[in-house]
Formats: structure tokens, C-alpha cells, sequence
């Protein structure tokens, strides 16, 4: 079981902006309390997330990168996180924890 | 002291396969007293509780249990990724959707061979085409699939035709598991290890795919560690992570520590979870580095793979609390290195052993050695 995410691989962290955000089927987001984190589970392995992380992939329900960076920035009364939240939803994807969808 | 966070649940060592690399105890006809599902259901309930977070339902073959959806549906409402590690050989379209609908999360299976010759040889049943039309199954009915095909000597001249297998057959991990050698695996090594140059073949075939197939397909290769220099990270460390329940309700540290002479694994049918984990001797015999002698004890590396794995310094050596003599640094290095060359010898010649399978025939026969006076 690892507690980092494996690296990014490839180039498939590739984020359209046009396309719809979804949280993979073949994974699950769940918090844990024994860890007081949320943590993403698949085939015999998990990841730690820490509360920002958690709090974008929660987001991750079919809306695109702009609804949610809007979103985000309501919900923490914050401006300019598209870059750091990109940055993240790369790793995410290279990763397979969400999928873009052209629908 | 950490809490465990994986559990493995070995529901059964009943097994329709036979293969010769099994892992279970070679006496394993000896250990048939399971677990009932209230039994199973409180280990669940109290693992969980500590904090354990993925749950593997293993065995033997664990859909021989008739209860697997009744634990599969409480595994889920307690909370865990459910891990279903089977050979696939008696899955079919309405037990797999009943395990979806129970909640299971996720299906292994076993391959032995892409080549429905070998594949059916080394599994001792004829399986090969059921279980490739099972993982067809997995994938229509939204499970993630784990392809796992333990490599050796027998097949591991196949790799490139493993690879092509999994991408033909949809899977989203590989799991290319060098053979480990104990159990029936330690018992049939000089048929079973492969000689250093196959491997280095075989790992450059499965790197290339693993670049090619960035993205789409997961591979896990599984390092032999024979040809390492330095020995894996055992569990993570004993008594850590990993909690194995046997079929018979014995707690073990590691699905292999039956063998560790004088442990005395405690049993869930007498000790609560936590108090297994937390104050048995067997589960605090090899935690943390008090109990490590040198080289191990003065190793700067000692926290980074914990001195290696406790059964196989038994099993090679006889001291349980031996360095791992995979090890560059171990006293018995050379007993790894003559186990190689052992292995390595032709054995096309008309001596050669032939591969004792893993059936209950072959295992009542250890029953009975090990009861024998001495």
C-alpha cells in the first residue's frame, strides 16, 4: 500500500478546459476517521489526500475546470487558485483518480 | 505502535486449482476448522474499527465460502475497499453481479499461463477459457480488474505473449508477481526459479509495456528478490500494516508466519482484534529494532526494509532472527547463491523432480511427516 501518489506518467495530464470533470468509477473517495483524511481507495492501494486535494476532488461531479475553480473560490473566499487547482487536476488525471468527458 | 490498516481474510484454504507455487502451508489440510460468518463478520466489525481499510478476501479459493455476499455486504456497510482475490475459476455473470450489488469493489484473477496448455498443466484443472471469459465478465459489469500471473521458470519465456494477454483482456493492473519462494513455491524452487538472464528479458519486455501502456493499463512487477542485493521491506515492517487472518481464526503478522517455530499465533476465536495486535508476543516479537542482530542492527538501511522477511531467514538459515540472506551483507548470502545454482542446473535431464502439485493428497502427506516422532 503506498501513501504517495505514484508520479504523473506520460502525457495524459493533458486538461481541456472544455471538457466535464468526473471522479474515476474505478476509485473511491472516502474519509477515513481513523486517519481524520480523506483518501482515495483502489485495487489494494491508497492515497492520503491532503484537505485541499480532498476538497477539489469532491468537486470533480460532472462540472468543468471553470465551474469549479468558481466554485472553490466561493467556498474558500478566495481568488486566483485556477493555476494551483490545475496543477493538481494534472496529477489527478495522470493518475486515473478523475476523467474527462466531452458531454 | 501504528494500526493495521490492510487485513488480509483467508476464508478458506479449499482451492479447486492446484497450483505448485501456492503459497498456503503445506499442511494446510491440518488448518480446516473456518472460521462461520459471525466469526468473520466480528473480525471485520473489530479490525475495522482500528482503523483497517482494505480488505482482502483470499483464500484458497474464497468463492468455494457460500456466505462470500453476506461478508462482501458487510465489508462494505463497515466502510472497507473490498478486494476480491480469487482465480476467477467459478465466477460467473449472476455471482458476479451479486458480489456488485453486495458491494464488493474490486476483482482479482489468476492466469497461469496465456497458453491454454501450460496454463491448464499448472493450475491442475482445465480453466483456461472459463477464466478468460470471466474477466471479459469483470469488466462488462464495471469492476476494476487485476490480472495477476505469478512468473517463474515455466513461463516467464511467455512474458511478451502475458503482456499482450492483459491488453487484450481490458485489464487496469497487471500484477506480474515473480514467484516467492515458500510453501509449495519453496518446495518445487529448483523447477520453479528462472536463471538471471530470463529475468533481466523478462523485466525489460515488461518495462517497455509499461511505457507504452502509460495511462491505460497499470503493471506491478513484483521483484525477485533472490537476484537483489538487499532484501524487500517485509509487510512494511512486522506488525505494522498487515493483519492476516487464516481460515482457522489464527492472527498472523504475515500469511507466512505459520511456519515461524515457537510463535504461537493467537486466534480470534480467544482474543479480541486490538488485543492481538496490540499485546500478543507473536504480533510484538519482530516490531520496531530491538530484537535485530548485526549486520542489521548498526545497518543505516535497517528502517528502510527492516531487516528483511522473518520466514524466509527461517526457512534459509534456521534462525528466525537472522538477517534476510537475500542480503549482500548476510553471513548466508551463499545459501540464496546455491539455491541459485541449484535451480539453474539443466533439468530437461531424465532426473529431473517432477513438480509436486497442491492438493489435499500431497498435503495430508506433510500432516502426517510433521506428526511423525522424530
Amino acid at each position: 500500500m503506498s501513501d504517495t501518489p505514484p508520479p504523473p506518467t506520460g502525457n495524459h495530464g493533458q486538461l481541456r478546459s472544455d471538457c466535464r470533470l468526473r471522479f474515476s468509477p474505478l476509485h473511491r473517495l472516502q474519509w477515513e476517521d481513523a486517519q481524520q483524511k480523506y483518501v482515495i481507495l483502489y485495487p489494494e492501494g491508497m492515497v492520503e489526500l491532503n484537505p485541499s486535494a480532498a476538497e477539489i476532488l469532491k468537486l470533480c461531479d460532472g462540472r468543468s475546470l471553470d465551474a469549479l475553480v468558481a466554485a472553490l473560490e466561493a467556498q474558500f473566499n478566495a481568488s486566483e487558485l485556477k493555476n494551483d487547482v490545475t496543477e493538481f487536476l494534472e496529477v489527478a488525471l495522470a493518475n486515473g483518480w478523475i476523467r474527462q468527458h466531452d458531454d | 505502535m501504528t494500526k493495521p490498516r490492510w487485513l488480509l481474510a483467508e476464508l478458506t484454504y479449499r482451492c479447486p486449482l492446484q497450483c505448485p507455487y501456492c503459497s498456503n502451508p503445506l499442511d494446510y489440510v491440518a488448518h480446516s476448522n473456518e472460521l462461520t460468518t459471525d466469526e468473520w463478520k466480528r473480525v471485520f466489525s473489530e479490525a475495522r474499527a482500528m482503523g483497517a481499510v482494505q480488505l482482502g478476501l483470499s483464500g484458497g479459493e474464497p468463492l468455494i465460502r457460500p456466505d462470500l455476499p453476506e461478508l462482501v455486504q458487510h465489508a462494505r456497510n463497515l466502510g472497507y475497499y473490498s478486494n476480491l482475490i480469487s482465480s476467477g475459476y467459478g465466477l460467473d455473470e449472476p455471482k458476479i453481479v451479486a458480489l456488485k450489488s453486495a458491494g464488493l469493489d474490486h476483482i482479482q484473477i489468476s492466469i497461469q499461463s496465456p497458453e491454454k496448455t501450460l496454463n491448464d498443466f499448472l493450475a491442475g484443472t482445465e480453466s483456461f477459457e472459463h477464466k478468460k471469459a470471466v474477466a471479459h465478465l469483470i469488466k462488462r459489469h464495471g469492476y476494476p480488474m487485476v490480472l495477476c500471473v505469478v512468473i517463474h521458470r515455466q513461463n516467464i519465456h511467455q512474458m511478451r505473449e502475458i503482456l499482450d494477454m492483459a491488453v487484450e483482456l481490458g485489464a487496469d493492473y497487471l500484477e506480474l508477481a515473480n514467484c516467492q519462494y515458500y510453501g509449495w513455491a519453496l518446495l518445487n524452487r529448483d523447477q520453479l526459479l528462472p536463471t538471471q538472464a530470463q529475468f533481466i528479458e523478462a523485466e525489460a519486455i515488461a518495462q517497455e509495456y509499461k511505457t507504452r501502456m502509460a495511462g491505460k493499463m497499470k503493471i506491478y512487477y513484483v521483484v525477485p528478490d533472490y537476484y537483489e542485493d538487499r532484501p524487500k521491506a517485509c509487510m512494511n515492517g512486522w506488525g505494522t500494516t498487515f493483519l492476516t487472518i487464516a481460515p482457522d481464526g489464527q492472527a498472523l503478522p504475515c500469511h507466512e508466519a505459520r511456519v515461524l517455530p515457537g510463535l504461537n499465533c493467537p486466534n480470534v476465536r480467544d482474543y479480541s482484534i486490538q488485543t492481538i495486535w496490540e499485546d500478543s508476543p507473536a504480533f510484538n516479537r519482530f516490531r520496531g529494532d530491538a530484537w535485530m542482530p548485526e549486520p542489521c542492527q548498526s545497518c543505516p538501511e535497517k528502517h528502510k526494509d527492516f531487516g528483511g522477511c522473518r520466514c524466509q531467514a527461517y526457512l534459509m538459515t534456521g534462525d528466525m532472527y537472522a538477517t534476510d540472506p537475500v542480503c549482500g551483507l548476510s553471513a548466508d548470502r551463499a545459501k540464496i547463491d546455491a539455491a541459485i545454482a541449484a535451480a539453474n542446473k539443466d533439468h530437461t535431464a531424465a532426473t529431473s523432480r517432477p513438480l509436486v502439485f497442491r492438493h489435499s493428497r500431497n498435503s495430508k502427506i506433510f500432516v502426517e511427516k510433521s506428526q511423525s516422532p522424530h
